[in-house]
């Protein structure tokens, strides 16, 4: 790991807000699966959890930390260092921090009181959520020089891929049910990281019934193994995508 | 040495630097002088590429700053703010430069450090400096890796008279060892010892770009505060 991106690491970690969300999921997830004896139930429980707290910390934090890193960025770049190093550390640093968090926070509880087959696609799951909306995080910091907005942006966008996207895709369904759009369904669930990531764990823990419609769409459409597969391949092109995009961004911005 | 050819800078609609040509030779240290948004600080960011240069082009030691990112190397820079990690110390923050300049502990001219008595406050986070003590650290920064040209945007403000003093003699010092200095500054009456060349810059355009000596002799006065005064009541009047 580079210097610059170990600083930042550094830097986040003795950050009280990282502290605080690590204790937070520490303790949420220890008490659902300490409450839970059932392993699945109790990873489907944490899901859910992980699903809502991860995005909103990740994005909201990183923003902010952007942000806040403004004049150091600047301090960075009068020293002989390229743009893209700076970026591409930034957003290395941030990711492998809030990684950290959730591995400790949640990866460690699973470890204590579940099983590593089950809690596996989970721990995934939370690391590439984390690195999906910091790398959100850094486009809606770049779009926007007022911090307001930027941070606005991003509570949008984890408000979008949460409850938004859903709310659109149900309407769509019951619009058009008369149609056979089983493969529309599908694309249009895998392409949204939160939906997907729900997915990807409930294929593994291979539970139908809890699919949902979206779901055993993409089931049916892909199957269990090719579904995950898939998953996993979409879920890493978000976390590229925004990023690549922020970076053209950075590197024609007047700081 | 630093030429700017015909270097156009916008931000939107407004134009912050309007077809600027210059040249700042070695040696020599240069007073950027001007009005509120005359485009003093657009102009020390396109050099330092913090400003994306589109129109025109700025030559450090000959190589374009579009090119690449190396020429760098030979620039320290001392802001109007810093604003560092807060979490960090000054020393960890002083070592992270010092890792990204990879340049060996013997050479490093830490000077200052010791000038400003850093040392005994090396494991003090950055977040709870005062803003002198943070422009302190940001003129060790700016000096400590021997560049060939040292750019200050208001290395004065902030400072207690006692470091301000201080640094006042390592510029001049760093002067005479024959490097290009640049400063900005809106307290006229500290340029005296130090300059020796004034560029006054108005509206993204230079108005003079004079030495000390002929622009005194020129308006009749033993201060640069005062010739500088007579320059905007000229302006006034045409």
């Amino acid at each position: 790991m580079n210097k610059i991106a170990r600083f930042i690491l550094f830097d986040i970690l003795k950050n009280k807000t990282v502290i605080f969300y690590t204790v937070l999921l520490f303790i949420i997830s220890w008490s659902v699966l300490g409450l839970e004896s059932n392993y699945t139930k109790a990873t489907l429980s944490l899901l859910n959890v992980v699903l809502l707290v991860i995005p909103l910390v990740s994005i909201v934090f990183s923003t902010i930390y952007v942000y806040n890193s403004s004049q150091f960025i600047e301090l960075l770049l009068s020293q002989p260092v390229p743009r893209v190093k700076i970026w591409f550390n930034i957003f290395l640093g941030l990711s492998t921090a809030l990684v950290l968090a959730f591995l400790i926070g949640c990866g460690i509880p699973i470890l204590l009181y579940s099983s590593i087959e089950t809690g596996f696609s989970l721990i995934i799951i939370g690391i590439l959520l984390s690195v999906i909306f910091t790398s959100f995080a850094m486009l809606s910091a770049i779009i926007s020089r007022d911090r307001a907005k930027g941070i606005g942006i991003s509570i949008f966008i984890w408000l979008f891929f949460s409850i938004i996207y859903d709310g659109m895709l149900l309407v769509l369904m019951f619009q058009f049910a008369d149609y056979p759009i089983e493969g529309i369904m599908a694309t249009l669930a895998g392409l949204n990281p939160v939906g997907l990531s729900r997915i990807f764990v409930l294929l593994q823990l291979n539970i139908s019934a809890m699919l949902g419609y979206s779901g055993a769409v993409f089931q049916q459409v892909f199957g269990s193994g090719g579904g995950m597969g898939i998953s996993m391949l979409v879920l890493l092109i978000w976390a590229t995508v925004p990023f690549v995009l922020s970076l053209i961004k950075f590197n024609r911005k007047d700081l | 040495m630093i030429e700017i050819k015909n270097l156009t800078k916008k931000f939107n609609r407004f134009t912050a630097l309007d077809g600027l040509n210059l040249s700042f030779t070695n040696g020599k240290s240069i007073a950027l002088i001007g009005p509120n948004g005359c485009g003093k600080t657009t102009l020390i960011k396109c050099i330092l590429g913090l400003n994306v240069v589109e129109n025109g082009d700025i030559l450090v030691d000959g190589k374009s700053v579009k090119d690449d990112y190396l020429y760098r190397k030979d620039i320290g820079y001392m802001p109007q703010i810093g604003r560092y990690p807060e979490n960090m110390t000054i020393e960890q923050t002083i070592r992270m430069i010092k890792d990204t300049r990879k340049i060996s502990e013997t050479h490093l001219d830490t000077e200052l450090v010791e000038d400003f008595e850093l040392e005994k406050i090396y494991d003090k986070k950055m977040g709870n400096l005062s803003g002198g003590t943070t422009q302190k650290v940001s003129a060790v920064l700016a000096f400590m890796f021997d560049p060939k040209i040292i750019i200050l945007d208001e290395p004065t403000a902030g400072l207690d008279p006692l470091a301000s003093e201080i640094l006042k003699n390592k510029i001049i010092k760093e002067k005479n060892k024959g490097k290009l200095i640049i400063i900005t500054s809106h307290l006229l009456s500290e340029l005296d010892d130090i300059v020796s060349e004034i560029v006054f810059m108005n509206e993204g355009k230079i108005i003079v770009q004079q030495s000390v000596s002929e622009l005194m002799t020129d308006t009749n006065s033993d201060k640069i505060s005062d010739s500088i005064i007579s320059i905007l009541k000229e302006m006034k009047n045409r």
